[in-house]
């Protein structure tokens, strides 16, 4: 019951923490006179940012400055996202793109002396820490800080019933390794064992942590394609480097197809290949659409309290009860998704890592 | 389609601590927690498989012990048995000397009524033969009592005797 309650509470919390309908509700600032837009607001808030933003009162944005650190030529500069004044100043000839383009959000540079983007000139190397940036440092000093008690738990009792923290995260390493390690993989299973639990743990956490409407969460971590293509990178890597020779065999020289569908024209290695890097492509799709499409769906129910109250404020009153309704519906309904898109990379990883690692010793039965 | 085009910074920061997170947990965490879970599975094995075992050892306890009563039964019956074997000998042996021990008796007590009788025979007849002389005394005087059959008889008697 409490912890039901602390949840509403950061839920609701987590409305204050959606930027632009305050700023847009007033209608009387100078720039901010443009209509509440619902698709710029929930874009804005699943896309990454130079600045931490937790609430904005009138026109005062409380935001947490992040650290900006770029290459530009060869030299690095290093200086506080402040320094940009939330888009609207540019600083050392660099700016925030505040355009509707393709680089919106990203540093570009200027011309000097005005806000215009300079075109013609290279972009800068961008090594931001941005907001998903700390997203990921949080989840990783969690992961560090549970997984090392937890093995420090293991140490302290061996051959004893688990404890605490230990005896909520063992049945899920135990799921990992009998339901998703050994079946799909088989013998070699020990081997990817650290992989497949690092895997699943840093998505499944980052994925809650996503849920958390408040800072240190909220971070749409694991809805930025750039976190799940390194994490399918990663599945590609290990599954390219523990490949055995009859997996490469398959791919490249498939035995029991005719000759004339690899020679003159490599028909079937091309297929196979394609086949190789679909897999993880498709790993970082699903992730990234089933986490982003989460946080939409949550600030799209939210938007439509700021749209209606746009008609009339009673009906913006009115909608806000189903919505808030339906938001907590879906953020309860994340709970699941979080787990199960961790689950489901974890699985086809291995999957992956199964078939990269099988011994064709009867080569012959599968054709 | 901001969406779609992460940034490289992003990409960059993510690789670098998934690695490091890989690289510490799969060192640090990974290792003891896996190899702790292994250990405790396979002395809960261990422990499952000996009672089992100890089971498996009562069980022929049980049995041997079964076997054991039936054995010591057989050999109580065995002993019974014996025992009434070995009385009814005991019995019959018995018996067999308490016979004999009758017979010699009665063939004693035969022997001495025997030699009784004989005793008595031999005094009889010694008996006889006293009063038979005693008779014959008495006959004697009598006959010799007249002094013509003194010289009769002694002239007789020089008769009957042959002097040489």
């Amino acid at each position: 019951m409490k912890k039901g309650l602390l949840f509403i509470f950061l839920l609701l919390s987590g409305l204050f923490a959606y930027p632009a309908p305050a700023a847009a509700g007033t209608g009387s600032g100078e720039s901010h006179d443009e209509a509440f837009n619902a698709g710029h607001l929930i874009i804005d808030h699943i896309v990454d940012s130079h600045e931490w933003h937790i609430a904005t009162i009138g026109h005062t944005h409380i935001t947490i400055p992040l650290p900006v650190i770029l290459i530009d030529q060869g030299k690095l500069h290093v200086f506080s996202s402040s320094k940009f004044h939330h888009g609207h100043d540019a600083y050392k000839g660099f700016k925030i793109e505040t355009e509707r383009n393709a680089n919106k959000g990203k540093i570009v540079k200027v011309i000097p002396g005005t806000m215009q983007t300079d075109s013609s000139a290279s972009k800068p190397i961008d090594l931001s820490i941005t907001k998903n940036v700390v997203g990921i440092f949080v989840s990783f000093l969690v992961l560090l800080f549970i997984f090392f008690s937890v093995a420090k738990a293991y140490k302290r009792n061996p051959g004893h019933a688990p404890k605490g923290i230990q005896s909520v995260l063992e049945p899920l390493i135990l799921f990992i390794r009998d339901e998703v390690a050994k079946p799909s993989i088989g013998k070699h299973y020990e081997k990817f064992m650290p992989f497949l639990l690092t895997m699943f743990f840093f998505i499944f956490f980052t994925n809650l942590i996503g849920l958390i409407p408040v800072f240190p969460g909220g971070a749409n971590v694991t809805g930025n394609i750039g976190v799940t293509l390194v994490l399918a990178l990663f599945t590609f890597m290990m599954t390219s480097f523990s490949g055995n020779k009859s997996y490469w065999q398959h791919i490249f020289n498939a035995p029991g197809v005719p000759w004339w569908l690899k020679f003159p024209i490599p028909l079937f290695p091309i297929i196979e290949i394609i086949g190789v890097v679909v897999k993880p492509f498709v790993l970082m799709i699903r992730l990234f659409a089933n986490i982003t499409a989460g946080h939409i769906i949550v600030l799209g129910f939210i938007s439509l309290i700021f749209v209606f109250s746009q008609i009339s404020p009673m009906l913006g009153y009115g909608v806000s009860v189903v919505s808030v309704f339906f938001a907590i519906f879906i953020s309860v309904l994340e709970l699941l998704v979080a787990f199960i898109q961790a689950y489901v990379f974890t699985l086809l990883s291995a999957l992956y890592f199964g078939m990269a690692t099988e011994e064709h010793a009867h080569a012959e039965e599968h054709h | 389609m901001e969406l779609v085009n992460p940034g490289i910074g992003l990409i960059f920061w993510m690789a670098l601590a998934f690695g490091l997170l890989l690289f510490i947990l799969g060192k640090f965490v990974w290792p003891p927690v896996l190899r702790a879970l292994h250990e405790r599975e396979q002395s809960i094995e261990l422990a499952l498989h000996e009672a089992d075992k100890a089971r498996e050892e009562m069980k022929q306890l049980i049995f041997s012990n079964e076997q054991l009563m039936r054995q010591a039964e057989e050999e109580r019956d065995a002993l019974i048995r014996d025992a009434r074997r070995v009385r009814e000998s005991l019995i019959e042996e018995a018996r067999q000397r308490a016979n004999d021990e009758a017979n010699r008796i009665i063939d004693n007590a035969r022997e001495r009524i025997h030699f009784e009788k004989m005793e008595a025979i031999t005094e009889l007849k010694n008996q006889i033969a006293h009063l038979s002389i005693e008779i014959a005394e008495k006959v004697l005087q009598n006959e010799l009592s007249q002094p013509e059959r003194q010289k009769e008889f002694v002239q007789k008697s020089i008769d009957k005797m042959n002097l040489n």
